[in-house]
């Protein structure tokens, strides 16, 4: 697809010279030891490449037209040092706690400093499921790794993914192999607290034929005021053919995080993927979600749900590409923002050429609650085939005060009658979320928020 | 025994005076109709009496348990025992029926004791209940988003459920007939009725005689241009019916020229 790029070359310039101050011998594997595989020393090698070539991206680039990262710090930003976890926060009882509410079928959580804590049942492992952190993915089951790595996403997309591929130490590999179900969720969590620290994680989840399973990944961290951290992150998804993912991914990022993520799923034939995505974190985030539909009969529902206060600026950028006939997307993402806090939801349908019979939705739904507040909401057809159906949707609104004053009329305060009003707007993202675990958490972001 | 009491009201909208001194005493365990005209000031004074934002009290009070209840925001005076059944309920989407009275229910009992924990589920599901089936409700209907694709029925019903759950003192019913088939009407009456009782205090605001065959008045009282002109007993509605407004118009405009 054709991107329009205009080019200011003064101001290009100048951000371009600001560099972080990552060097070579901080890729995992690569300087050290040579213990890695050939084949991720060459991937890490590659990125490095692509991490140096890229410029900052800067408010010329199309899609960053909306965010501007000037703001951040780059020469501050040091990798956790080993077994950093002793020395920072904790993570809560609360994040540990299953989202997903049934009984787990394993857990990894990553903490700062390289400190992993993994299990997995048995028998999963046993039929040759693969779920642990990528360091011990590399080192046990390079065959795999090997296989799914750097598959979906490219290093070269942009310098963040670039940054991600090269240095991520923080991240989980899940495979599944051919017709096996994974009956009980899979959960992993990115704890990454602390100032001036820049955390890189990388996730794969890889689903063969006729596999399915559910699956969980939080990223979450405490604030710390005034302070900038720094996280880049790569999510590759794989739904085989006639596979079925279930992802819940959520984002409770301190508000001092800077956060930055290339994720991308790609669906074979008469794949299914349910993507549900919670962001309610960080100082600024830039997403790129993109959903591929690459065989006939393959689709994907993309559940997203913000909630931004202060001076949050979430850019969250999205496309559902129909690359095969009779495929279905269906994408409905909704956002409230409180005081001066700033949202942007660009998203797209492309419909390939060929690709007949396509049914392609999105509705993007903002609720400002303050003046300030501003929602940008953007949506976008591209198609290059003639039978489809593809409708869209962008609204973005404020609290109607007949709504409010009809709950105070039956004697609900004004907070709780405003925070109703707010519930209930979130209530079809809720309904399409299956996990209480995860609806809980935030009913209570949104109390939370609401003061 | 709690009456509400309106001394001399003035309320504007929009910078227009539309109520001009209504007085009204409507006595608890009493039902009192309202009756008048089409833009005569009848919803104006349901809604100032509730408290909404738009219409601006220039004068005058309204007692109830020792309070001049216009001097309150308007979830207080919900919570003193004031109810306005609205002629247009508005739709809250993404709320369900159960959830939205829980919370009413609920910031009342918070009012009460800011310890409470709010009422325990299975007795606020058999209260539900037990108010549906006086209104002939499908138990399906506590699931529904409030008002959201509701019929005119369905809204009116819902408003008198969320009446019969609150226990209101004072009720307010804004046109709840207005829209209304007979059978609806009739249901919707026996609900009110159902609730009548030493307790409570209804002010049944129509233009209609019609639901006062259903729900019979102790009062009525008739409006026009913004005051109360003529109060009497249920049969000034029967004479209002057959003679219609404008002997009335007449006799008071005449009077005020």
């Amino acid at each position: 697809m054709a991107t329009r790029k205009i080019i200011t070359r003064t101001s290009r310039a100048a951000e371009a010279a600001r560099e972080f101050t990552f060097s070579r011998e901080l890729i995992p594997g690569l300087s050290e030891d040579g213990r890695a595989p050939e084949f991720l020393r060459a991937y890490r090698q590659r990125a490095w490449e692509a991490y140096q070539a890229l410029p900052m991206p800067t408010t010329s680039d199309e899609a960053w037209r909306r965010t501007d990262i000037r703001g951040l710090r780059l020469g501050e930003f040091r990798l956790p040092q080993p077994d950093a976890y002793l020395e920072l926060p904790g993570a809560p009882a609360s994040l540990l706690h299953p989202v997903a509410d049934e009984e787990q079928a394993g857990q990894i959580v990553l903490l700062p400093g390289g400190k992993t804590e993994a299990w997995l049942d048995a028998e999963l492992a046993r039929r040759g499921v693969v779920f642990s952190d990528l360091a011990t993915a590399e080192r046990q089951h390079p065959e795999v790794v090997e296989r799914i790595l750097g598959q979906i996403v490219r290093p070269e997309e942009g310098k963040f993914a670039a940054m991600a591929a090269a240095f991520a130490s923080y991240g989980a590999v899940v495979y599944v192999p051919r017709g096996v179900q994974v009956e009980k969720p899979l959960q992993s969590i990115l704890w990454a607290p602390g100032a001036s620290l820049a955390y890189f994680s990388h996730l794969l989840i890889w689903l063969e034929e006729g596999a399915s399973l559910t699956f969980a990944h939080e990223s979450a961290s405490p604030t710390e005021p005034g302070e900038q951290t720094l996280h880049a992150g790569i999510v590759e998804i794989h739904v085989g053919a006639g596979a079925n993912l279930r992802f819940v991914e959520l984002q409770s990022w301190g508000e001092h995080v800077w956060n930055f993520t290339h994720e991308r799923a790609r669906v074979e034939r008469d794949g299914t993927l349910d993507w549900i995505f919670g962001a309610l974190g960080t100082h600024l985030t830039k997403n790129f979600s993109d959903l591929d539909l690459t065989g006939q009969g393959a689709s994907g529902r993309m559940s997203g749900f913000y909630f931004t206060a202060g001076d949050q600026h979430l850019d969250l950028d999205t496309q559902q590409n129909h690359l095969a006939p009779h495929t279905t997307s269906d994408l409905l993402y909704k956002g409230a923002l409180r005081d001066s806090s700033r949202s942007v939801w660009q998203g797209m349908i492309y419909v390939a050429p060929g690709a007949q019979k396509t049914d392609g939705y999105q509705a993007n739904r903002n609720l400002t609650l303050s003046n300030k507040a501003r929602a940008d909401s953007i949506p976008g057809l591209e198609i290059l085939a003639d039978d489809v159906r593809c409708t869209h949707g962008a609204t973005v609104g404020k609290i109607d005060p007949e709504l409010v004053f009809y709950l105070l009329s039956r004697g609900i305060p004004r907070d709780a009658a405003e925070r109703l009003v707010v519930e209930g707007f979130f209530d079809p993202i809720m309904q399409r979320i299956p996990f209480e675990g995860v609806r809980t958490r935030f009913q209570d972001a949104i109390q939370k928020k609401m003061g | 025994m709690s009456d509400l009491t309106i001394k001399n009201l003035h309320v504007n909208v929009e910078g227009k005076e539309i109520l001009k001194g209504v007085d009204l005493v409507l006595t608890q365990g009493e039902v009192h109709a309202l009756m008048g005209p089409n833009g005569t000031g009848k919803s104006t004074l349901a809604y100032a009496l509730m408290g909404h934002p738009n219409y601006e009290v220039t004068e005058g009070e309204a007692w109830f348990k020792g309070q001049n209840i216009l001097e309150l925001e308007p979830d207080e005076r919900s919570r003193l025992g004031i109810f306005l059944a609205f002629q247009y309920p508005v739709a809250i989407p993404g709320v369900s029926v159960a959830n939205f009275l829980r919370s009413a229910i609920n910031a009342r009992r918070k009012a009460e004791n800011p310890d409470d924990k709010g009422i325990p589920i299975p007795e606020f599901r058999k209260m539900l209940r037990e108010r549906m089936d006086l209104l002939r409700m499908d138990h399906s209907f506590a699931g529904r988003y409030l008002n959201e694709g509701f019929s005119g029925g369905e809204k009116k019903r819902a408003e008198i459920l969320q009446m019969a759950a609150l226990r209101p003192e004072i009720a307010i019913l804004d046109e709840t007939d207005s829209g209304l088939d007979i059978d609806a009407l009739r249901i919707v009456s026996e609900g009110v009725n159902a609730l009548r009782g030493p307790d409570l205090g209804v002010l049944v605001i129509t233009h209609y005689q019609r639901i006062l065959n259903y729900i019979k008045p102790d009062v009525v009282h008739i409006m026009l241009g913004g005051r109360i002109v003529e109060t009497g007993g249920a049969d000034l509605a029967l004479h209002l019916e057959e003679h219609g407004y404008d002997w009335l118009r007449e006799k008071h405009e005449t009077v005020s020229a």
